[in-house]
C-alpha cells in the first residue's frame, strides 16, 4: 500500500471516484489470494461432460424416460397379464366365441356371466382382435419383436461395419479405394427393392428343423436381419472409415508415432475411444431405422411370420377393419411412432452432446 | 569442427508423390538436399516463410516421413527404420499446434507418462507418478491439474505439456516445431524463456523451428533460413540477422518490427514481388530468382552453391 495518493477522477469520466472511498478500504490482493484465481473451473472428463449435456436437453431426457416405460411394459405386462399372444380366450375351459372386436376395457357376454358370479378376468385394455385374442398382449409382444429385431440388426450393422470401416481407414491407400468402391456398388442399389427380393428368396432357401431354436424365431426374422446385415452396414462403414482417416490426420497420432508407441497402442489408445462417440450415435439412430424397415416389411406381408405379431404386422391386420375399429390401427402405429420418435430424438441429444466438433 | 556434433542433416531429401492427374504423379520436393549440423546443448533456428518446408524437415529428421535420401547421424551413427525405436529415447520433438497435438480423451498424466510407458522407465506406479509431477514441476505446471483433460487448459499451459511429454525421456535432442506461434505474443515470451531455462538446467539441443526471425535470434546461436525446401544462408545469430548477404534473407529481415522510430526511417523495407512459386513447378536454378531484384541469367540455369563467407556464414547465391 505505498500509494496512498488516489487518482482525481476526471469530471466527465465515468470511471468511480476513488477519491470518495478511504484508502484503506483497498489492500493488496496477495500472494495467495491471487493463486486462488488461478484454480481451474471444476474437472470434467469428456463422459461426465457428455452426460451433464445429454440430461440437460428436455427432448433426450423426455425421450429417455419414454423408451423407460416401453421398455418396463414390454417386460413386465406379460407377467402381470394372464393371456398369451396367440392364446384364443376362453372362459372356464368354453371357447369365448363373443370376444370377438371387443372394444378396449368391455367384456364378452360369456365374461360378464362368469364376473357376475364372483369371478375374476383380467380386463382387456385394448380390447380384443378378429381371433378373440386380447389385443394388449398382442401389442406388446409385437413390440418386444420390433425392439428385438432393431437392436440385434444395429448390433449387425455396427460389427460389419465397423470391421470393414476400420480396416479400410486405417490401411489407407489401394486397399481403401478397392474397398470403398465395393461399397459404393452396394450403396448404389435400390434398397428396398432389394430388400423385398431377398425376404422372398430367404423364405425359400432358409428351411430350419422345426423345434430347433433359429426355427422358433421363424425364418423371416432371420431373413430380416441378413438382409439388414448386407445392406446397411455399408453407411456404418463409410462413417468409421471417415472418422478414422480424421482422427489419424491429428498431431496426436504423429506425437505418439515420435513417442515410439506400436501401431496396436496407437489404435487402442488414441483412435478408438476417439471415434467412440460417433459409433454410439450412430447405433443409437440406426435402432429406429431398423424398426421402421421392418414394421414396414411386416406391413406387406415380408417380416415376421403369423401368429408372431410385430407392429407392422398388427398395423398390417388392423387395416382389414379400420372403419369399424379404428383404435386398433392406433395402438401399433403409435408405439411405432413412441420408438422411433424417442430413438431419434435421444440419437440427436446425444449427438449434440457428445460430436466434440460441436464443442467450442 | 573438431568433435562430431550431435544431430548431423546430410544431404536430406523428402519428395511427396502427388497426383496431378488420372494416372500422372508428380514430385513435390517439399525438402531438397538440406545439409546442417546441431552440437551439444546448441539451438540451431530454422526460418522460412509458411510452406518452405520446415515442419517436414523436422519431421523427416525423427523418421515420422521416411527420407526420400540423405543421411541423419545422431552422434555419429546413422539413424535408420531398425534402430529408430532406441533413437526415440535421444531424439523427441514438440509439435506446432498445442491443440491438435493432445489427445483430448486423455489427462495430463497419462500424455506425459505414455512415453514413459512405452520405453518402460518406471518400475513401480508410483515411481511413474513421481516422474510425472517432477515433469510438470520442470515446466510450470500445477501438479494438482495431473488427473485433467487437455482440453481444459490453454494454449501455454497445453504447449507446456506438449513439452513434458517430450522431456520424459529425456532427451538430448528437440525438434521444436513453431512451439510458440500459435500462442498469445505474451505467453509466446513466458515459453520461450522457459525452453532456454530448460536447456539450461537439461543441457538439451533444439532444432528451433519459426517463422518469426526475432524469436530465432533471440533463442538460437546459430540461424539457418530455408526457401523452398533449400538451406539458402546459415551462419550465428549475429551474422545471419545483421550481415545478411541472401536477398531473400534481406527481405526477411527488412520486414522484422523493430521498435526503434529512428530505426525504422532510416530504413528500406524491400518488398518481394511475384507469388511464391508452386512447389510442383519450381524455376529452374535458383527457386528466389523469380522474386529476386538481383536476378541475372546465371541463376537461371544452375542451383547455387553455398559457399562460406567466412567465419563459417554460408549463402547460396550467384550474385551477393
Ligand atoms: N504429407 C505430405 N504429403 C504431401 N505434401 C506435403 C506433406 N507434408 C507437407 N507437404 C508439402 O510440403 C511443403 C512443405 O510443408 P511444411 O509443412 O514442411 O511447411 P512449413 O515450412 O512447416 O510451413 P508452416 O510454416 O506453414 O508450418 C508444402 O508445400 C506442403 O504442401
Ligand atoms: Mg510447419
Amino acid at each position: 500500500m505505498g500509494n496512498d495518493k488516489m487518482p482525481k477522477k476526471n469530471p466527465l469520466s465515468a470511471q468511480i471516484n476513488l477519491s470518495k472511498f478511504n484508502s484503506f478500504m483497498f489492500e493488496k490482493a496477495s500472494d495467495e489470494e491471487k493463486r486462488q484465481q488461478d484454480v481451474m473451473s471444476e474437472s470434467t472428463t469428456f463422459f461426465k461432460d457428455g452426460m451433464r449435456k445429454l440430461f440437460k436437453n428436455p427432448l433426450a431426457v423426455g425421450s429417455i424416460v419414454v423408451l423407460g416405460l416401453i421398455l418396463i411394459t414390454i417386460i413386465v405386462a406379460p407377467m402381470i397379464v394372464p393371456y398369451h399372444y396367440e392364446e384364443i380366450l376362453s372362459v372356464d375351459g368354453v371357447r369365448d366365441k363373443g370376444a370377438k372386436n371387443l372394444a378396449p376395457f368391455t367384456y364378452s357376454k360369456l365374461e360378464q356371466q362368469y364376473i357376475d358370479n364372483g369371478g375374476y378376468r383380467f380386463p382387456h385394455i385394448f380390447g380384443t382382435d378378429e381371433q378373440c385374442r386380447d389385443y394388449f398382449v398382442r401389442v406388446v409382444y409385437g413390440t418386444r419383436v420390433s425392439l428385438i429385431v432393431g437392436f440385434f440388426a444395429s448390433i449387425i450393422v455396427l460389427f460389419l461395419g465397423m470391421l470393414y470401416g476400420s480396416i479400410s481407414g486405417y490401411l489407407g491407400g489401394k486397399v481403401d479405394l478397392i474397398m470403398m468402391r465395393i461399397v459404393d456398388v452396394i450403396y448404389s442399389l435400390p434398397d428396398m427393392l432389394i430388400i423385398i427380393l431377398l425376404s422372398v428368396v430367404l423364405q425359400t432357401i432358409l428351411n430350419f428343423s422345426p423345434g430347433s431354436l433359429l426355427a422358433s424365431l421363424g425364418t423371416n426374422m432371420i431373413s430380416l436381419f441378413i438382409v439388414f446385415g448386407l445392406l446397411y452396414w455399408v453407411g456404418m462403414a463409410r462413417l468409421i472409415r471417415g472418422q478414422i482417416l480424421s482422427i489419424k490426420q491429428n498431431e496426436y497420432i504423429l506425437a505418439a508415432k515420435s513417442i515410439g508407441a506400436p501401431t496396436g497402442m496407437i489404435i487402442k489408445r488414441h483412435i478408438l475411444p476417439n471415434c467412440l462417440s460417433v459409433i454410439i450415435i450412430s447405433t443409437a439412430l440406426q435402432i429406429p431405422s431398423a424398426i421402421f424397415t421392418e414394421s414396414y416389411l411386416s406391413f406387406v406381408g415380408l417380416g415376421v411370420q403369423a401368429p408372431m405379431p410385430s407392429l407392422g404386422s398388427l398395423a398390417n391386420a388392423a387395416r382389414g377393419g379400420l372403419q369399424s375399429y379404428p383404435y386398433k390401427l392406433m395402438f401399433p402405429a403409435l408405439a411405432i411412432c413412441l420408438i422411433v420418435l424417442s430413438f431419434n430424438l435421444l440419437g440427436d441429444g446425444l449427438r449434440d452432446a457428445f460430436d466434440p466438433k460441436l464443442k467450442k | 569442427m573438431s568433435k562430431t556434433p550431435l544431430v548431423e542433416v546430410k544431404n536430406l531429401k523428402q519428395y511427396f508423390p502427388i497426383k496431378t492427374g488420372l494416372f500422372k504423379t508428380e514430385m513435390l520436393k517439399a525438402v531438397d538436399d538440406v545439409s546442417f549440423y546441431i552440437n551439444e546443448g546448441e539451438t540451431l533456428g530454422l526460418v522460412g516463410e509458411s510452406g518452405c518446408g520446415k515442419t517436414t524437415v523436422g519431421r523427416t529428421l525423427l523418421h515420422l516421413y521416411e527420407p526420400t535420401a540423405g543421411e541423419i547421424l545422431y552422434e555419429g551413427t546413422p539413424v535408420t527404420e531398425k534402430n529408430i525405436f532406441s533413437m526415440r529415447k535421444k531424439m523427441q520433438m514438440v509439435f506446432q499446434d498445442p491443440y491438435s497435438s493432445l489427445d483430448p480423451r486423455m489427462t495430463v498424466e497419462d500424455i506425459i507418462g505414455e512415453p514413459l510407458d512405452v520405453h518402460k522407465l518406471y518400475s513401480s506406479r508410483g515411481e511413474r507418478r513421481e516422474k510425472i509431477l517432477h515433469l510438470m514441476e520442470l515446466v510450470g505446471l500445477n501438479a494438482e491439474h495431473a488427473t485433467r483433460y487437455a482440453h481444459e487448459f490453454s494454449g501455454g499451459q497445453r504447449q507446456r505439456i506438449g513439452i513434458a511429454r517430450a522431456l520424459a525421456v529425456d532427451p538430448k535432442f528437440i525438434v521444436c516445431d513453431e512451439p510458440v506461434s500459435a500462442l498469445d505474443v505474451s505467453i509466446q515470451a513466458q515459453v520461450i524463456n522457459m525452453f532456454e531455462e530448460l536447456q539450461e538446467k537439461l543441457g538439451v539441443a533444439y532444432l528451433f523451428i519459426a517463422h518469426d526471425l526475432l524469436v530465432v535470434h533471440h533463442i538460437s546461436k546459430r540461424i539457418a533460413v530455408m526457401y523452398m525446401g533449400k538451406i539458402v544462408e546459415t551462419g550465428t545469430a549475429d551474422d545471419v540477422n545483421y550481415n545478411s548477404i541472401h536477398p531473400y534473407t534481406c527481405s526477411l529481415m527488412s520486414a522484422v518490427p523493430i521498435p526503434d522510430p529512428d530505426y525504422i526511417r532510416g530504413r528500406k523495407r524491400i518488398v518481394l514481388e511475384g507469388d511464391v512459386p508452386s512447389p510442383l513447378h519450381m524455376p529452374s536454378g535458383c527457386p528466389f530468382r523469380t522474386r529476386c531484384n538481383h536476378a541475372c541469367e546465371k541463376c537461371a540455369e544452375a542451383m547455387p552453391p553455398l559457399t562460406d563467407r567466412g567465419n563459417g556464414h554460408m549463402v547460396a547465391c550467384w550474385v551477393k
